[in-house]
């Protein structure tokens, strides 16, 4: 670690942060739209059903995977900027 | 060329690849056998890692629960995929950096506790054990099946196999034959849905085919499965589930369930860096998506398939006689897995719900006395090809993929068992002073042994063999994942927190799943009725991992804050956990 105390507290919830953010989105779209909100989104009809089939059955997958990609990326940087990655 | 022979063709093929694998993988080191050298690329262990996860149950079973089940069961699709999120954030790069061969011993270092670690090395073998039964058991069907041998001959061949490259090549050779089961298993498992959402609905691509019209009648493919099933007293397929408390604790138990399960943390160790570990999880849920994503347009056209085999001008009209039934119906009928009897003596087959008390005037008007033709869920991926009319060779293909998500997820298991027993019980307890080539003797041993013991349950299943997947994802969810996640996220956790939470989270959920399923799943002795009136809240046994997580932390936390802070230097270990630079590849030191 190169930086002080002061940057690796700055570090870590920058990625806690992060964490919450793509978790929020993870609960959403699998708690929320595929089960809890799925009455609310029934009056949008999508391919013979609702919306909120969809989510449940490939919707929250490809969001699984956009987040985990996402999270990555913005990680991978985070890194840099701190200067704790590795070569 | 007879179908025997074909099938002869591919599984002989396929497992003649993954011992020249073996052959070529040989582990020279510990550090081969723990962690494949820990030079894995991250998209070639996200591909393992896929093999490892995706077991018997994912590629046999999965597709027919959901056919079953119709929107109810999205729960499996969810949550055995919404785990590797928690992974990836929560747990894998953190314990890659800690950099040492197994889960248990992050636990027992973390907590500057051995008991710590016998606790987690208990829950491992237990939650392990129990999942490989299911894959052994799951081998020994998919040969009896398409190889025409009887169940314990096919058990022996497949133990025999994963003998060869799981304990000549340790998580090395489990490695590379991984990377090639999984190509097997997913062309084996897309070919024929491919094919039959091209019939149905004439879109090659199943998950959009899944939401397309049906061309015959030109209507929606599910608004088409919604009205057949219903005329049949079927409840919907895409109806809602009333008791949304349930569904969300069920999925949330198979997600934390998922992340904590040893045998897919350890994948994460044979990676070269932190980075690495977190794409790494992106590209195993790209694996594991390419085979969730087709599940569900499976389910629904093979289900669809099924009705418009039985009643050819729809539900309203005749079923068709008995004497005309297709030939893959009479194929499975020879292994009891699908059963018919003529209730009302008319030569047809009836297929309707005969639970449906609404339902019953019609099917009396009908003249129908019964439901008359039991399939076995189990069967709808494995005679998927015969349905479709597809051509011989698919299902050779559909024979090797299933018996390659069985092996790949067995060796997986086996080698997380061996290497608690090895790393964890011998080296860390019994003789700390083994040489390193004593080490690498008795992981084999272990493996060795663990095969056996395997082989032996496979063929003997215990009774409770349905269950104990429940027990599986309820210790790893209630007792590992808030173990580990605690260690990372927290300064303040100590070894008396820790333990006190893992216990209690652990004996809480079995209480609950004994409760409802039997005491140690002995017939006879459950204190309730396993139904929805009787659960605490209406959660069932199997949701409650969730809850037992929650007490986890709960306890953990409790205890830890009344209790002394953790020592200086597990504290400066927390802090070189979060931080990726200087993480060497896993080493024993």
């Amino acid at each position: 670690m190169s930086g002080s105390n002061y940057d690796a507290e700055k570090y870590w919830k920058k990625n806690l942060r992060l964490i919450f953010g793509c978790l929020g989105v993870w609960a959403f779209v699998s708690y929320g739209c595929a089960i809890l909100f799925r009455p609310l989104l029934a009056g949008i009809t999508f391919g013979g059903t609702d919306l909120g089939f969809w989510f449940a059955q490939q919707g929250s997958i490809l969001t699984f995977i956009a987040l985990i990609f996402f999270y990555g990326w913005k990680m991978n940087k985070i890194d840099r900027e701190f200067g704790v990655h590795e070569e | 060329m007879s179908q025997f022979v074909i099938n002869l063709i591919f599984v002989g093929a396929s497992f003649a690849l993954y011992i020249g694998i073996a052959i070529w993988a040989k582990a020279g080191t510990t550090k081969d056998f723990y962690v494949a050298g820990g030079g894995v690329h991250p998209v070639t262990n996200g591909m393992a890692t896929a093999a490892d996860w995706m077991s018997a149950a994912s590629f046999i079973s999965m597709a027919g629960l959901i056919a079953a089940g119709g929107y109810a069961n999205s729960t499996f699709l969810m949550g055995w995929t919404g785990g590797y999120v928690l992974l990836a954030m929560l747990l894998a790069p953190y314990l890659r950096k800690f950099g040492k061969f197994t889960v248990p011993e992050f636990i027992g270092d973390r907590f500057y506790s051995r008991n710590a670690r016998f606790v987690a090395v208990a829950c491992l073998i237990v939650a392990s054990v129990t999942y490989v039964i299911g894959q052994m058991t799951g081998a020994g069907v998919a040969f009896s099946r398409f190889l025409e041998v009887d169940n314990l001959t096919g058990l022996l061949i497949a133990a025999v196999v994963v003998f060869m490259y799981a304990v000549m090549g340790g998580m090395k050779g489990i490695t590379y034959t991984q990377v090639a089961q999984y190509s097997v298993l997913i062309i084996a498992y897309t070919i024929p849905a491919v094919f039959i959402s091209l019939e149905l609905t004439g879109n090659p691509i199943p998950p959009l085919g899944l939401f397309s019209e049906h061309s015959e009648s030109g209507v929606p493919l599910l608004a088409k499965l919604d009205q057949v099933v219903q005329d049949l007293g079927f409840s919907a397929y895409t109806a809602d589930v009333p008791n949304k408390l349930n569904m969300v604790l069920f999925t949330l138990s198979l997600m934390i369930g998922t992340a904590g399960l040893p045998h897919v943390i350890i994948r994460f160790f044979t990676v070269p860096k932190v980075a690495d570990a977190r794409w790494s999880a992106g590209w195993a849920l790209v694996f594991i998506a390419l085979l969730y994503l087709t599940a569900p347009a499976v389910a629904s056209m093979a289900r669809l398939n099924l009705i418009t085999t039985i009643y050819p001008e729809g539900p309203q009209a005749e079923a068709i006689e008995y004497s005309e039934r297709p030939n893959w119906i009479r194929t499975w009928q020879e292994t009891g897995l699908i059963q018919y009897e003529d209730k009302n003596n008319d030569g047809r087959i009836q297929l309707y719900n005969d639970d449906n008390q609404e339902f019953q005037s019609t099917a009396e008007s009908r003249g129908w006395n019964g439901n008359e033709l039991v399939v076995n869920r189990d069967i709808l991926v494995l005679a998927n090809p015969e349905i479709a009319q597809l051509p011989p060779w698919v299902i050779g293909l559909i024979a090797a993929g299933g018996l390659a998500a069985a092996l790949s997820t067995a060796a997986g298991l086996l080698l997380a068992i061996s290497s608690a027993v090895s790393h964890d019980l011998i080296k860390g307890a019994i003789n700390p002073n083994i040489t390193e080539k004593g080490e690498l003797l008795a992981a084999r041993i272990s493996m060795a042994v663990a095969i056996i013991i395997a082989t032996y349950l496979g063929a003997n299943p215990p009774g409770f063999a349905a269950q104990v997947v429940a027990l599986a994802f309820g210790i790893a969810g209630a007792s590992i994942f808030p173990a580990l996640m605690m260690g990372i996220f927290s300064k303040r956790i100590n070894n008396k927190g820790a333990i006190a939470g893992m216990l209690t989270g652990l004996i809480v959920t079995l209480v609950y799943i004994f409760m409802y399923k039997g005491w140690f799943f002995v017939g006879g002795t459950a204190n309730f009725p396993d139904t929805a009136e009787y659960w605490l809240l209406g959660v069932s046994p199997l949701s409650f991992g969730a809850i037992g997580a929650v007490i986890n932390f709960i306890v953990a936390f409790g205890v830890s804050n009344a209790t002394e802070e953790p020592p200086e230097e597990i504290q400066e270990l927390v802090e070189s956990v979060r931080f990726p630079r200087g993480a060497g590849s896993a080493s024993d030191h």
